[in-house]
């Protein structure tokens, strides 16, 4: 069986294809102006890499704040359905799921067989989602890929007071002007953010195994702190972080293609 | 006499100062002043026997210290007098507790009613104050005295900041963007973000749409001023009502709060700027007045 699971995020376009259990074809884009025709062209690349034609596709599910206008879907499923499904797949025995994208976090419990019991989200503030480590980077004028590492060689909190992105990043120049480390920067910003992610985690509740997801997880001083705010519970990075809703729809869609599946649980 | 700063930036407000020249503060009078650190722009106000004599107003530095001094000595200048003259120093905002040349600290909600006070009159009952990093919602008695408050200075929607993100992005001086987002054939929906970072992204979108400057405006600025109407609306809006702090000047957040209020709010010829520092210099005249009749007892 090949079925296919689109994730039409905020800022990119994922597509997954599963061929007999296996993830056979992984492909990406930035979403630009016209989502649906990134998403034709994610489904191409995708296809290609795979060396699958469109016609031997058994089922596609579509998942993301686009989803209703996946090309090509059969069916959709919420980002947070699509998430603790991939958790499932990748990592059976996770029951709190963290997918922390580009514009928003979010925190599942899962009931242990890829379905789910309780979420928070949080798509309103860029202060608990990529977008806070992005505007913070350019504010520290370094990548993003050295965001991560760079807080890891810190060994000092330094408190951050703001809690609002736009706030963050003049507090951030004023702590460089008072000749405070980039490094220990770098590291408030990946506490501040592991904080907010907590509290809204608790408000459900944090059991293990914990799985992280989403763009964040490529943030290693966003694990560490994550795992510092959680008194050193362990974080499990999945591989290929931003694929695993994407991953999660595939897997829904053979879910319901062989008839044992959640269809549209909370939409 | 007003002096103005070079305009560099679009989100660059006037910075100026001023002084009444009918005023003689050699005269006897009590001198007061308050100076207001807020954390993007800094007043000062210097006040004889409890009328506005002078002020000035700019942005506030990197370190509050200095720009508590800055602000008063250019209020001093041309001024005629010097800091000595002067008997009693408030300091308020947020930076109060960094202001060097202060006899006494004051919270800036109790400074901004006690200004709105002297600025809108004894009628003035509910105060927002729209400033740089928060906003606040305040109510007071007829003497100005702060009998309820409620505030936001987590988040930057429904702050000076966010405008001036705004003004950035559209590369419209700061000044200018109330009166543009009225210039628009017909009103459209306010930007569905709250989060100023996401607002920014959705009205970029807007713009590629191909959306106009203006009506981008008029989204966010309606955005904004439905943001403020939330919180006043939670505190309860008791008439008279009166805006202070620097989105006071934009008429596009004002007119569009007072259409959703469904009251006009009061107007003065005072800078609303300064309400905080003038309530702080208020403040002074009163202390040094106690401090006087102690001397005599």
């Amino acid at each position: 069986m090949i079925t296919a699971g689109m994730d039409l995020g905020s800022k990119t376009v994922k597509v997954v294809i599963i061929k007999d259990g296996e993830v056979v074809a992984r492909a990406k884009l930035l979403s630009g102006f016209e989502q649906e025709v990134t998403a034709g062209e994610v489904m191409e690349t995708a296809l290609s890499e795979a060396g699958i034609k469109p016609e031997q596709i058994d089922n596609i599910v579509a998942t993301g704040a686009g989803r209703a206008y996946a090309p090509f879907a059969k069916g959709t499923i919420t980002e947070v359905g699509a998430a603790a499904r991939g958790a499932y797949a990748r990592y059976p025995s996770a029951r709190t799921v963290l997918d922390i994208g580009a514009e928003e976090g979010r925190a599942i419990i899962t009931s242990g067989d890829g379905k789910v019991k309780d979420f928070a989200i949080n798509e309103k503030c860029a202060a608990g989602s990529g977008t806070f480590i992005e505007s913070m980077a350019r504010a520290l004028e370094i990548t993003i890929e050295d965001f991560g590492p760079l807080a890891l060689t810190s060994d000092k909190a330094v408190p951050m007071n703001a809690q609002c992105a736009v706030f963050a990043e003049s507090e951030v120049v004023s702590l460089l002007h008072s000749r405070i480390s980039k490094k220990d920067i770098a590291r408030a910003v990946c506490d501040a953010i592991a904080s907010r992610i907590i509290s809204m985690a608790r408000r459900v509740s944090i059991e293990p195994d914990v799985v992280l997801m989403g763009g964040m997880a490529f943030n290693s001083g966003f694990v560490r702190s994550l795992e510092r705010t959680l008194e050193e519970m362990k974080i499990n990075v999945l591989d290929y972080p931003e694929f695993v809703p994407a991953e999660g729809a595939a897997w829904v869609a053979v879910d319901r293609a062989t008839g044992k599946g959640i269809v549209e649980s909370h939409d | 006499m007003t002096q103005e700063a070079p305009k560099k930036e679009f989100w660059r407000w006037k910075e100026y100062n001023w002084h009444d020249e009918n005023i003689d503060p050699r005269a006897g009078g009590i001198i007061s002043a308050g100076v207001d650190v807020g954390s993007v722009s800094s007043q000062a106000v210097i006040m004889v026997d409890g009328k506005l004599f002078a002020f000035a107003s700019m942005r506030t530095g990197s370190d509050s210290p200095d720009s508590a001094r800055n602000a008063m000595k250019w209020a001093l200048e041309g001024a005629s007098i010097s800091i000595d003259d002067i008997n009693f120093i408030v300091g308020t905002g947020y930076g109060r507790v960094n202001v060097p040349m202060a006899h006494k600290a004051i919270t800036e909600i109790a400074c901004h009613a006690r200004g709105a006070n002297y600025m809108y009159g004894p009628t003035v009952r509910t105060i927002l104050d729209m400033g740089g990093q928060d906003c606040k919602a305040i109510q007071c008695d007829e003497r100005g005295k702060v009998t309820n408050f409620l505030m936001n200075d987590k988040c930057a929607a429904g702050t000076g900041r966010g405008m001036e993100v705004f003004a950035n992005l559209l590369q419209i001086p700061i000044e200018d963007v109330g009166d543009m987002s009225f210039k628009v054939d017909e009103e459209p929906d306010p930007v569905s973000s709250t989060c100023v970072v996401f607002a920014k992204t959705e009205a970029a979108g807007l713009l590629r749409q191909g959306w106009g400057k203006n009506m981008v405006l008029a989204a966010y600025s309606s955005a904004m001023s439905h943001r403020v109407f939330t919180l006043i609306e939670r505190l309860g809006v008791t008439p008279e009502f009166a805006i202070t702090g620097g989105i006071a000047k934009n008429s596009g957040v004002v007119r569009r709060l007072e259409a959703e209020l469904g009251m006009k709010a009061l107007k003065s010829d005072i800078d609303s700027q300064i309400a905080g520092a003038l309530g702080a210099a208020l403040f002074g005249k009163a202390l040094y007045e106690k401090k006087l009749k102690k001397a005599k007892k």
